[in-house]
Order: structure tokens, then sequence, then C-alpha cells
């Protein structure tokens, strides 16, 4: 009978599952990566509500139309808000401590995440002085350009 | 209008199953249909609610599922979402094409990887995966937001993991349950400052099965019948930077809810709520959003008290999701858990109130993507 109790704890089967994708990035984000290896930030804007997007969409999800024109983003901006990651997990990709971050460039109406370092960030207390909402952060490029995100390499705080 | 009861309903409890996924899915969903006295081919129609790939390491799990769930030869349809899959289920009766669905929702976490692991690949995979953005670092962003626009305080945060971890010691059904101080909340780990180890939900198991029938076809059910008389849900944007990450989709989705049901003033016409907290400070955002008191005014209420479990307005006396986090399930068991309030058989955390109307409320995707909001009454 299937409900009979087992003597022993039923078995665990351990799985690992590991499977190949390939993503397209289709035509805008390619010309977004192939620009970061040029060192432009390139993002794309909304003809009926002028939103500038980055990463730049092929439409705008609001107005539900073709995003046509591209526009040359700064590479300054403000944090609009971020976190002090020291969580290690499965499948993580950056060794923790690190501070990800939400940036709003200069020119842009959205939000981009990324991460910001380039000083000690071993001590947190440290880290909460130095690293604020509000505050202002520039791009610092990877010199190594593979024409994904970590052509940016991180931001970097813009001192008061 | 048609009416849509929920009639029956079992939940399986935190701790974890030796079951199998597809014996566990059996088990809740039997249960059920046992205290209907209905029996599997004379349900009309199974509405499931589970994950593909991540949550089960299985695809595609609406191949899976149907067995466990009692579905062989019936019509039958799934959601990522279980608070989804109930309302698409009560849409079903309402259409007059069933007087019967069987939901039911299934995840086995303790077969999965952390959380976070998983949250990780809801990001996309050019822009946030790559930097290690996940549900957790997303919260991470939305309570410093929250913080510093409105002044509510990591203490005040912190509260509502001692409220909740501390409700659940009177759950059977919770999987976390623990007394806990203000202090032991902001002493644990920093997992994502600002967020502590004690304010992120744990990694649960969880099968929760509901009968929901037609106003005619309940009574052959239940003699306390729940009223679903309302419900409303709302998508925000995908990109976390396209939001405004305080004011999402959840005014929206509860307006939907308390049009349908008729609710003028939510805070004094619902009697108790049970809200989708994955991250302790998310309760009061929440609360502020489904107008149970004004926008920044979530630290206040906390510090009032009244959203403790023997106060005026009980808030998540199950202990929510921070005591019991079974992923695609927890809306689900919001909903159960108001309607055990309603029954007035919700056992040790019974409220000691009457409670006539209960609001539930669920969530997914980062930062409160998605939004599900259902009003319940006796």
């Amino acid at each position: 009978m299937a409900d009979e109790k087992p003597k022993e704890k039923p078995r665990e089967m351990k799985a690992q599952v590991t499977v190949p994708y390939e993503m397209a990035m289709g035509r805008n984000w390619h010309r977004f990566f192939e620009n970061l290896k040029e060192e432009r930030i390139m993002g794309t804007k909304c003809g009926k509500c002028s939103r500038v997007f980055i990463p730049p969409r092929s439409f705008c999800p609001r107005c539900f139309e073709d995003n046509e024109e591209w526009v040359e983003i700064g590479q300054e901006g403000t944090i609009e808000t971020w976190c002090y990651s020291n969580l290690m997990f499965y499948g993580q990709t950056l060794k923790p401590p690190f501070i990800a971050v939400q940036v709003h460039l200069d020119g842009t109406d959205v939000g981009l995440q990324h991460r910001i370092a380039g000083f000690d960030l071993s001590d947190f207390e440290k880290v909460r002085e130095l690293v604020k909402s509000g505050g202002r952060v520039r791009v610092v490029w990877n010199k190594e350009k593979k024409g994904n995100i970590f052509d940016i390499d991180y931001f970097e705080l813009i001192p008061e | 209008m048609r009416k849509v009861a929920i009639t029956r309903f079992a939940q399986s409890a935190g701790v974890e199953s030796g079951d199998n996924l597809m014996d566990f899915t059996y088990r809740i969903s039997k249960e059920v249909l046992d205290k209907a006295g209905l029996k599997r081919n004379e349900v009309g129609c199974v509405m499931i609610a589970s994950s593909d790939i991540f949550h089960s390491g299985l695809s595609c799990a609406n191949a899976v599922d149907w067995d466990g769930s009692g579905a062989f030869m019936i019509e039958g349809t799934r959601a990522e979402d279980s608070m989804f899959a109930l309302i698409y289920a009560a849409m079903r009766i309402l259409s007059g094409h069933f007087d019967t669905v069987l939901v039911t929702s299934i995840i086995k976490g303790s077969e999965n990887p952390d959380n976070d692991t998983l949250t990780g690949f809801f990001a996309d995979p050019f822009y946030m995966r790559p930097l290690g953005i996940n549900e957790t670092t997303a919260a991470a962003f939305q309570m410093r937001e929250y913080m510093q626009r409105f002044g509510v305080s990591e203490e005040q945060c912190a509260k509502v993991a001692v409220k909740n971890l501390g409700n659940a010691l009177f759950n059977p059904y919770a999987h976390m349950k623990k007394r806990v101080t203000v202090d032991d909340v902001l002493n644990s780990e920093t997992v994502s400052d600002p967020l502590k180890a004690l304010e992120c939900a744990p990694k649960s198991e969880g099968v929760a099965s509901v009968l929901l029938a037609s106003g005619d076809a309940a009574e052959r059910f239940t003699d306390k019948p729940v009223w679903i008389k309302g419900f409303g849900t709302s998508m925000d944007h995908f990109n976390l930077g396209d939001r405004d990450l305080l004011n999402g989709q959840l005014t929206v989705a509860a307006e939907r809810a308390y049009r349908m049901a008729g609710i003028r003033q939510p805070r004094k016409e619902i009697d108790l709520a049970e809200i989708c907290e994955p991250y302790a400070f998310q309760e009061l955002l929440w609360c502020e959003k489904l107008g149970f008191c004004p926008d920044g005014e979530g630290g206040k209420l906390i510090d009032s008290g009244e959203t403790q479990m023997y106060r005026a307005f009980p808030v998540n006396p199950s202990g929510g999701v921070l005591a019991m986090n079974p992923y695609v399930s927890r809306g689900l068991y919001r909903v159960i858990e108001a309607a055990m309030q309603i029954r007035g058989r919700a056992g040790e955390h019974q409220v000691d109130k009457k409670v006539r109307t209960a609001l539930a409320h669920g969530t997914h995707g980062f930062a409160g993507q998605c939004h599900s909001v259902v009003i319940l009454e006796g």
C-alpha cells in the first residue's frame, strides 16, 4: 500500500540542470552594446511622450508606439537608490560585498541598474557615509570591451 | 450576477515533507475534495498554480501537475501565481460555464535552490542578471527609497518581523515561528542593506487547495461559505528603472477590488488583512497603498499597535509571508487564512473581533511588480 510508513526517511536525489540558451539581443540592444565598445551610451526616445529610455527600448511600453529616435546619453548621473549586498548564493555573479545601484543618467527618464565601486567596500559603515541617494556618479569604462554591460566597469562616486 | 463561494480548503504545514511533488499535490487536493464530499470526476474545472522550471526543476509544470490535482479528463488551466489562479477560477464560475472549480497551488521549497538563485532569473539576462539583481536587491532598493522619502525608520520596519514571526507561533501551518525583539531583527545578518536576514521571507513548502462553487452549488459542500465579493489585479513595468518603486500598481489593483465589492472606506469596512510581505517593510508600504493609512504613515501604523493580532485592525495574524513563503502558493495561503478568520475557525490565531469582511493580497515580481487583491465576506 502506498501509504505504508517507511522505516527510513525517504531518500532525496541530487539533481543539477545545466542547459544552454541563445538569447537574441535584437537590433536595439546589439546597437547599444556596440556603442558601449566605443564608450558611448545610446538611448531611444519616444516620439509621443518624449521619454528617453536606457536600455534602449524599441517601443515605449506606455504609449505602445515605435521609438524611432536615438539619443546619446550623459556619462554622469544621480543615485536614485542603492543597496550594499553581502549576499552569497548559488549563481551569484558578483563577489560580495558589492554595491548595487539604480542610477538616473543625465538626459534619461528611467533608472539603470549597475554597481558602484572604486573604493574599499569592506567597511560597511564607511560605505554608508560615502554613498547617498541623490549623490552623483560617473561611468568608469572597462579597458577590455566585450560588448556587454560590463563594458561599463562600474560607477564611481563624484565627490561633492 | 452569479456569486462565488470558497467552500472548502486545505493547506500543508511549512515543515519539510518527505513526499515527492506529485504525492504532495495529491494529498492536499484530495483532502479538499474529501471535506467537500466531492468525487474527483465531479469537479467542473481544475485551476493550478505552479512555476515552470525554477521552482520545481521541471518543465513544463502544467504537464506534470495534472494527475496530483485530480484533473484527468477534466478541463483545466494553469497560472504562475496562486492569487491569479483563484481569480481566474472565480471568473470561470461567474461566466456560468462551471459550478465548481478546484484551485491547487504547488511549491516544494525544500527541494529548491535559494530564493535569490531563483529570483535572479526573473532579471533580464543582458542588463540586470549579470549585476546580481534579484528579488532581495530589488526590495532593498525599494526599502531605501521608502525610508528616505518618508522617514520610516529601520526600527519600524523591524517591528513587522517581530509581530509576524510572533503571530506565527500560534499558527500550526507556519514555517518560521519565533519570539524576537526589534534588536534581534536589527542585529541579524545584513543580507542586502538596509534589509536584515530576519526581514526576508524563508523558502517554504506549500501546497494549498481551495474548492470554489457558485452560489447555488455552495451549500452542497459547506454550511459556512465565504463569498468572493471583489477582486482586482494590476501589473507594473518590468524594468525597475521605469517604475516609481513607492507608487506601484497596488493602488490600482485595490481600487478595482474595492469597486467590485462596493467598499468606499477600506480601513472602516475591512476587519482584517492578510498581506503578502516577502520583506518586512513591504507590509507597511502595502498597507498605505491599500488605503489603510495615508501615504508615508505605514511606520506610524505599526507603532500604533493597531495591526497586532488582538487589536482593532489585525494584519497578518497568520504570520504572513515572513513566516511562510511557499513562493507561488503564498497568495492562496493568505486567502485561506482570511477565510478561516471569517469562519471563526482559525484556531489559536483566531482574532478576538468578529471578522465579517477580510482582504487577501498577493504579489510577485521584483518590488511588487504584480499585485492582486481579493475581498472576502462571511
